[in-house]
């Protein structure tokens, strides 16, 4: 696609974007370090992580504030409108996403307090799993790359099956030895989190493929196993 | 009043229209369907074409030295450019609006009651009233001016003035209006008000708008087709064409990323 013929409004396209850039730099950032937090009990880098989030909800705020910005002063049509509402949309992904990694470190600084803990291994698993997801939906987002972002919303299954091993694996810890019930339970919630992070990142390649080509991606996502109990 | 077909079929259909102006070529078979009931909104940078297609609806273009059109035009299936066909009958049919306001220098009654007098549509005075009073309040106008009928229409607003003028448009009952950049030299408001105004015709009349504003193709059409070069490059929805294009020059043009 040409530049506009009036240049500023390229550049402050561009300038939307960098904020995307930045915010889902610093979303994968917070992911990152709880999840090493919760492998390594490093209460430090949890309460960085709990704190970080501000950051990330500001700019948010940046973002959501100057989209309305282009849309009032440059009424924008087709694929940059499409661009701007984009913003708007994977912003607030973004965001979810940093709150999700601010309560799994919120969450690491309890377990790290409690005498009795389960094992964390299969959550650090997911967590892993998700982060390169959100890597690559952030990468295809800045690389426009459509084919990229089509991979990630089918990887979503991945999550959800592994999601469910994690699943059971802590409901049989908890039945094997019910001291381990607390910790695991907030184990449950950090790998229920998680998986949500992965939907958000899924929810992203929708928008991506909206941006880029006006529509929703066609087919149901294949569902994993909703372990027979209601969303 | 006349009858609308059903929203959506073809009242004018053009097939491969060429037109030129002496050597110049304006129009390259274009084909297009305007439908009935409906606002079609003609977009494109100056030269596209796109008046050159409006005028040769009511064949404005005959006006034009050198003027010459190839292909077909038809209107509810009659070719528009038959021998047989009579041309101020066809501006009956076909009205329209200009760019500028241009009323007469003439009361603002007499520029409504000026087209239904011509053509004979009233058989006394009484009739004449009627028509003059319903053709002001159709166009939004009635309330302004009721008490200054005999004042000169010269004397309005440029708003009012274009309002007069789409009055003095469907006073002889047209079943198409033809719009070439009707907004273009009004106000905000005022252009809201005629926006308002082709919302409400669109029941009754086929509308064909030219304009140079996006926006307003966006808000009041709910066709749009875009010209280049005196081609048609891509007719759709309305929101179609805004929201996502399917040809590049479509997008170019209307994101604001020509040449």
């Amino acid at each position: 696609m040409n530049d506009h013929t009036v240049k500023s409004y390229d550049e402050e396209l561009t300038h939307l974007t960098s904020i995307i850039a930045r915010m889902g730099g610093m979303a994968e950032a917070q992911l990152s370090s709880a999840v090493q937090a919760l492998a390594n009990r490093d209460d430090d880098l949890a309460q960085r992580v709990v704190a970080g989030d501000a950051r990330v909800d500001e700019l948010d705020q940046e973002v959501q504030s100057f989209a309305v910005r282009l849309l009032a002063l440059r009424q924008p049509m087709a694929g940059d409108l499409r661009q701007i509402v984009g913003a708007l949309n994977i912003s607030g992904e973004i965001e979810r996403i940093g709150d999700y990694a601010a309560n799994l470190a919120k969450r690491c600084l309890i377990l790290n307090h409690l005498p009795v803990t389960a094992s964390v291994a299969g959550v650090v698993r997911l967590a892993e799993l998700v982060r390169a997801l959100v890597k690559d939906i952030l990468d295809a987002y800045l690389e426009r790359d459509l084919e990229k972002a089509i991979q990630v919303w089918g990887r979503d299954e991945e999550v959800d099956s592994m999601y469910n091993g994690v699943f059971h694996e802590l409901i049989g810890q908890m039945t094997m030895d019910s001291g381990t019930i607390t910790a695991a339970t907030h184990l449950l919630f950090i790998a229920k989190n998680i998986e949500r992070i992965g939907d958000h990142a899924t929810n992203i390649a929708e928008a991506l493929h909206f941006q880029i080509l006006g529509t929703q991606p066609q087919g149901l996502r294949p569902k994993g196993d909703t372990l027979g109990v209601p969303e | 009043m006349n009858m609308v077909q059903p929203q959506g079929t073809a009242k004018v259909r053009s097939r491969g229209l060429d037109v030129f102006y002496g050597e110049k070529q304006a129009l390259f078979g274009v084909d297009l369907d305007i439908r009935a009931g409906e606002v079609t909104a003609l977009i494109g940078p100056s030269g596209c074409g796109k008046s050159t297609f409006l005028r040769c609806i009511n064949r404005m273009n005959d006006l034009v030295d050198g003027a010459r059109v190839a292909g077909s035009l038809t209107l509810d299936g009659d070719d528009i450019y038959d021998r047989s066909v009579d041309v101020v009958q066809l501006r009956a049919k076909v009205g329209m609006v200009f760019q500028k306001p241009n009323p007469f220098p003439k009361s603002i009654y007499d520029n409504v009651a000026y087209g239904p007098r011509i053509h004979g549509k009233a058989a006394d005075q009484s009739e004449l009233d009627e028509i003059v009073m319903t053709s002001l309040e159709k166009a939004g106008l009635l309330k302004e001016v009721k008490d200054r009928l005999q004042e000169s229409g010269t004397g309005l607003s440029g708003g009012q003035q274009q309002r007069l003028c789409i009055a003095r448009a469907i006073a002889v009952e047209p079943e198409i209006v033809l719009m070439d950049e009707p907004c273009s030299a009004l106000d905000p408001i005022a252009t809201a008000k005629v926006e308002e105004l082709i919302d409400e015709l669109r029941e009754n009349y086929t509308i064909v708008i030219v304009t140079h504003s996006m926006q307003q193709a966006a808000r009041v059409s709910q066709r749009t087709a875009f010209f280049h070069l005196g081609k048609l490059i891509e007719v759709g929805d309305t929101e179609q064409i805004f929201t996502n294009p399917q040809e590049p020059l479509t997008q170019g043009y209307i994101t604001g990323r020509f040449g």
